[in-house]
């Protein structure tokens, strides 16, 4: 079944606090409801969950994949074309170490990007119940439900005194 | 960082965005000269290309001339990009929030003139194709990996890449909030595009938060390899005394960090100047830019000194010759002088005074002395180390830089001023959310009877704060 998103807009803090606790309330569950921004506020400012999130796992992945593809390309072209330079080793370790560290690191930086974007859960194509004001200094906090359920998160919404009409939107 | 003004988020988009979303006077002249310039330099280059190097002043034994002193330089000017970036962001300082941005955006330009400059240099580009991938598997010639001119391309192309992208997904809350702002629909659609669906959730901004500091922590040891390996271009010869030295990694580095800082610091004048931005970047951010100077212009003064005392201390003639060469013969006596007493000489002492540091005209001044200097630097460098006698050298000349050379290092400067204009033009020069982050964290409080701003540090799990109390 599609479901609804519903969106009220606050002009403080505390009013946006207090909308998450009548969601509460109302039955709403943590995953049901999220705070629209236009800034990075310090976390739990409205009571709302720390977000769990594994950013850190994909660095790592990154930095492997970037030194494996580098070590092979080195090795790979040493090998496929040996230059014998006056009886030293075909591969020579600290110039493949160079392309190797350059390779870790850029590995590690493409992945973070995709982890960011991916761990932030975009991109989403459908923005649901958005308002531009949220740009603007209004704190939003939608709530994505079942159409049966949008009346009661609708009054929860307004119980904590919204900033003009609930929007709604298609999720 | 007493100087604070409390400005609401619309006030903030107002006066950010006007210039995005709107052209002013200025820009179309402005962009029309630089365009035009670029367009001159890229025609001499296709003079270049179409009658060969010798169109150029490079003859044996300067073979590497102008093109890679400008190469050097404009590495340098890179690096301070996302160096002060990173480290002010790692280091949480609060007067970071309104330079970041264009200091990324130098950044990216800036690798894109230095990387053009060498390939421009070879005189045939195309051909670097063949030096840097492994190509031809139907005649099995493959590049030879072990050479630093393969270093140079996976380290610079590394660092372009890290910064595009840092760049792009530090954008994303200020597209977002242009595609809010946009009002034709066509415009509004691009940045709706471009901003990926970003709402601003306690999430979204949780991650952009740590990808501002994650990729900070990525970005500084790329930052670090990318001027030593440009070192190592020069330092891993063994046939020019002069550039054979184990200190050309950290001196270079600490270069491009003058250099880069100062390159900064005129950015912040001109944003004042250009975009009338006072509100944002206050005299409190030069005094800080300012400071943060003077450590690395006597630190980048002490590699110097460094430098020559091992190349004296040993009394080799080789040696000595190279430095009476670049220090007391025409023409680079004059310009070695003019390099340490306008990188050095000039600039530091005035910086000690806080009227300098705190005045737009003095700092924009001083920083582009700084930058006149640290060019000559690089030239200084490379010619003087090239063009010695040395008893295996079997013809020699002098150099001048052709027409054709001074274009193309003209075109470089253009092209970053340039795409600085067009990016500015498109997108803020300033972050929005970081700014308006700035003001969310910031309450005034009353330490006995004074009222100051006090910020509370960002980026802290709520968890912690509950720990401590």
């Amino acid at each position: 079944m599609a479901k609804r998103s519903v969106l009220g807009l606050y002009s403080e803090e505390d009013s946006a606090a207090d909308a998450l606790d009548n969601l509460r309330e109302a039955g709403f569950e943590e995953g049901d409801y999220e705070i629209l921004t236009g800034v990075p506020y310090p976390e739990g400012t409205f009571g709302e969950a720390e977000p769990e999130h594994k950013l850190y796992r994909w660095p790592l992945i990154g930095a492997a994949c970037g030194f494996t593809i580098a070590l092979l390309i080195t090795a790979g072209t040493e090998l496929a074309y040996p230059l014998i330079t006056g009886g030293k080793p075909i591969l020579s370790i600290p110039a493949m170490a160079i392309i190797m560290y350059e390779g870790s690191m850029l590995g590690a930086i493409i992945f973070t990007i995709i982890g960011i974007i991916f761990e932030s859960r975009l991109p989403r194509i459908f923005m649901g119940a958005y308002s531009e004001k949220i740009t603007e200094g209004h704190i939003g906090v939608t709530v994505t439900t079942e159409e049966t359920r949008t009346d009661i998160a609708e009054t929860a919404l307004n119980k904590a005194g919204t900033d003009g009409e609930i929007i709604r939107g298609w999720e | 960082m007493q100087e604070h003004t409390q400005l609401s988020h619309k006030q903030i988009n107002e006066d950010l965005l006007k210039d995005v979303l709107t052209v002013p006077k200025w820009w179309l002249p402005a962009v029309s000269f630089l365009g035009l310039v670029v367009l001159t330099g890229l025609g001499a280059f296709f003079f270049m290309m179409y009658h060969g190097l010798g169109v150029t002043g490079l003859n044996r034994p300067v073979m590497w001339g102008v093109f890679i002193a400008n190469f050097v330089f404009w590495i340098g000017i890179s690096h301070a990009g996302i160096m002060i970036s990173a480290i002010l962001r790692l280091t949480q300082a609060e007067w970071r929030r309104p330079i970041t941005r264009a200091a990324e955006v130098m950044t990216v330009f800036s690798l894109i003139a230095a990387l053009h400059t060498p390939l421009m240099h070879v005189g045939r580009p195309w051909r670097v194709l063949y030096w840097i991938f492994p190509y031809d598997f139907s005649r099995g010639i493959w590049p030879n990996v072990r050479s630093p001119f393969v270093w140079d391309p996976s380290a610079v192309g590394t660092y372009l890449i890290a910064s595009s992208l840092f760049v792009f997904v530090c954008l994303l809350p200020d597209i977002a909030i242009l595609r809010d702002r946009a009002k034709k629909p066509i415009v509004k659609k691009i940045y709706a595009q471009m901003a990926l669906g970003f709402r601003g959730t306690p999430r979204q901004w949780k991650l952009q938060i740590l990808a501002g500091i994650l990729l900070s922590a990525l970005v500084l040891p790329v930052f670090v390899s990318v001027h030593s390996i440009v070192s190592w271009d020069f330092a891993v010869l063994i046939g020019v005394e002069g550039w054979h030295s184990t200190i050309f990694a950290p001196y270079f580095i600490i270069g491009a960090i003058h250099s880069g800082v100062s390159a900064v610091a005129m950015l912040m004048a001109l944003s004042v100047w250009l975009y009338g931005l006072d509100k944002y970047i206050k005299p409190d951010h030069f005094d800080a830019i300012a400071r943060l100077l003077i450590v690395v212009a006597t630190t980048w003064f002490f590699f110097f000194f460094l430098e020559w005392v091992y190349a004296l201390y040993t009394l080799a003639p080789p040696e000595i010759a190279l430095r009476e060469l670049q220090a007391f013969q025409w023409p680079y006596g004059p310009l070695f002088a003019i390099f340490i007493i306008t990188s050095f000489v000039i600039p530091v002492p005035l910086w000690l005074f806080k009227r300098v540091r705190r005045s737009v005209v003095w700092m924009f001044w001083t920083t582009v002395l700084v930058n006149i200097g640290m060019w000559l630097e690089r030239f200084l460098i490379v010619i003087p180390g090239l063009i010695r006698r040395t008893h295996m050298t079997f013809d020699w000349g002098t150099y001048h830089p052709s027409i054709v050379e001074i274009l193309i290092v003209v075109e470089t400067f253009a092209f970053v001023c340039l795409g600085m204009l067009l990016f500015a033009k498109v997108l803020p020069l300033i972050p929005l959310f970081d700014v308006k982050e700035g003001m969310v964290n910031r309450r005034l409080i009353k330490v006995g009877r004074r009222v100051i701003p006090a910020t509370i540090r960002e980026g802290l799990p709520h968890h912690y704060y509950e720990k401590k109390q």
